[in-house]
């Protein structure tokens, strides 16, 4: 894999959960054996990464959310590293 | 973006202990001779209640708790591991059952799902009937495949753990196509940790090198064929080392263990060193016991450290290593954990490694109740018999 499409849409990988820890202050991602602490940005892209959005979609948002335009090639980079991961997965 | 470090390591500001391991029993219908429990366990006080366990699981998700291990023994025996896990999921942790598997029926697989429980990690001895059934010594064999079924029409990830060792480690290409065939997602290729059980039949158990160069080599095929489709863990063998593993991510860092007797201890293995007054839930708050107590401030920072740790480079990356393994081997808790080609004492493990070119005469110990009530505490520098 190499391109993420822009209608793709992206979501947790089953077993695994994000979830915001107020104690670290951060999302974190939950899988077996394992526990990673996402910086700022990360955290947010995957909260928007539910089955049901696409990539526009996603990118659209985070523009919105944080007044900013041009986010999606790095979006897509990150969504790209996650399903490369299996933090993600894509649905249909 | 990348992924965060652990939080850094300091005895003013200790972090949350954000692995928090159950160990609810040290009960377990099977015999393994790597098993890592304390060779004492028989001798260990009451299980706690259910109301205590919840009440654990409350106070160490109030500090940032997250990742939670129930463990044992063997926790399918308890027969409250369904509102212990309701519980625990009620509360925001993310849930893994680690288990032989023996016990588990399809009722109990359904109500734990219903409770919350997030996964199970399932334990295999070997690719066959006859060595998983030997070294467990249990006919467990065909009942772990029946509970692998269970595990995947439930829905859950397929991990399986497997513990490494000389007599099943050439198996390592069969071990890996078993987990394939059951579906496996994670594996974990975890070699012996010499605690417990594990240290008393080190001499049966620790691989030679050319063994583990060839299990190495058999990982790397398997890995190049199946690619990413399924994760393979391969702990090496710290023995054949020459820098120690940052045991725990450094003591009171993030890892909280509470044994079945209520002993909080910030290693699993911590019960045997000496001189550390282990604090009890049935006495104190977790909050107490991971801020406040003396055992787990002892080994936070760098105060404790002696020579070569003490004014080593690496000293903040791998903490002197581990606090068991430097105790078991040299007699002394503070000192380099011994795989460090640094220390003194790495004689020590360059000879057990050595000894494992040829089979011992001593026979295997089973982990067992009559043996636990016969066998001394383990006390440093001689696997014994």
């Amino acid at each position: 894999m190499s391109e993420v499409e822009d209608s793709a849409r992206p979501a947790i990988a089953r077993g695994l959960r994000l979830q915001w820890e107020p104690a670290q202050e951060a999302h974190v991602l939950l899988y077996p054996e394992g526990m990673v602490k996402l910086n700022g940005s990360a955290g947010q892209i995957l909260a928007r990464c539910d089955g049901v959005r696409t990539l526009t979609e996603i990118v659209a948002d985070l523009e919105r959310a944080y007044g900013a335009t041009g986010l999606r090639d790095d979006v897509a980079a990150f969504v790209l590293l996650a399903l490369e991961r299996r933090w993600l997965e894509l649905r249909a | 973006m990348s992924v965060a470090p652990p939080p850094s390591q300091s005895a003013r500001a200790p972090g949350p202990p954000l692995w928090l391991l159950l160990e609810l029993t040290y009960r377990c219908p099977l015999h393994c001779v790597f098993c890592y429990n304390p060779t004492e366990f028989a001798a260990v006080g009451k299980e706690l209640p259910t109301a205590e366990w919840l009440r654990v699981l409350r106070e160490a998700r109030a500090l940032g708790a997250v990742q939670l291990g129930l463990s044992g023994g063997e926790p399918l025996v308890r027969e409250d591991l369904e509102p212990i896990v309701a519980e625990a999921h009620a509360l925001g942790y993310y849930i893994n059952l680690i288990t032989s598997g023996v016990g588990m029926t399809e009722e109990r697989i359904s109500a734990l799902k219903a409770a919350g429980l997030d996964h199970i990690q399932l334990s295999f001895q070997d690719s066959t009937r006859e060595l998983n059934d030997f070294l467990s010594s249990t006919r467990t064999f065909e009942l772990k495949a029946r509970v692998a079924e269970l595990i995947r029409k439930y829905g859950y990830p397929m991990v399986l753990n497997v513990v490494l060792h000389r007599l099943n480690i050439d198996h390592v290409g069969e071990i890996l196509a078993m987990a394939e065939t059951l579906g496996a997602q994670y594996v974990e290729l975890a070699n012996t940790q010499y605690y417990g059980w594990a240290w008393l039949n080190r001499a049966h158990l620790l691989p030679s090198r050319a063994q583990l160069e060839r299990a190495e080599e058999a990982t790397r095929r398997f890995r190049a064929r199946v690619g990413t489709a399924m994760q393979i863990y391969f702990v090496v063998p710290d023995y054949f080392e020459t820098r120690p593993k940052p045991c725990m991510n450094g003591l009171g860092s993030v890892f909280l263990t509470i044994a079945p007797d209520g002993i909080a201890m910030p290693c699993h293995a911590a019960r045997m060193l000496p001189g550390l007054s282990l604090p009890s839930v049935r006495e104190q708050s977790v909050r107490e016991i991971w801020y406040d107590s003396p055992a787990f401030n002892h080994f936070r920072g760098e105060a404790w450290m002696k020579e070569p740790c003490r004014s080593c480079p690496e000293r903040s990356a791998d903490f002197g290593g581990c606090r068991c393994q430097a105790y078991l081997l040299t007699g002394d808790a503070a000192n380099a954990d011994p795989v460090c080609d640094l220390s003194p004492h790495h004689g020590l493990v360059t000879a057990a490694v050595a000894e494992a070119e040829r089979a011992p005469a001593a026979p295997l110990i089973f982990r067992d109740h009559r043996i636990s009530i016969a066998v001394e505490p383990l006390r440093g520098r001689s696997p014994v018999p």
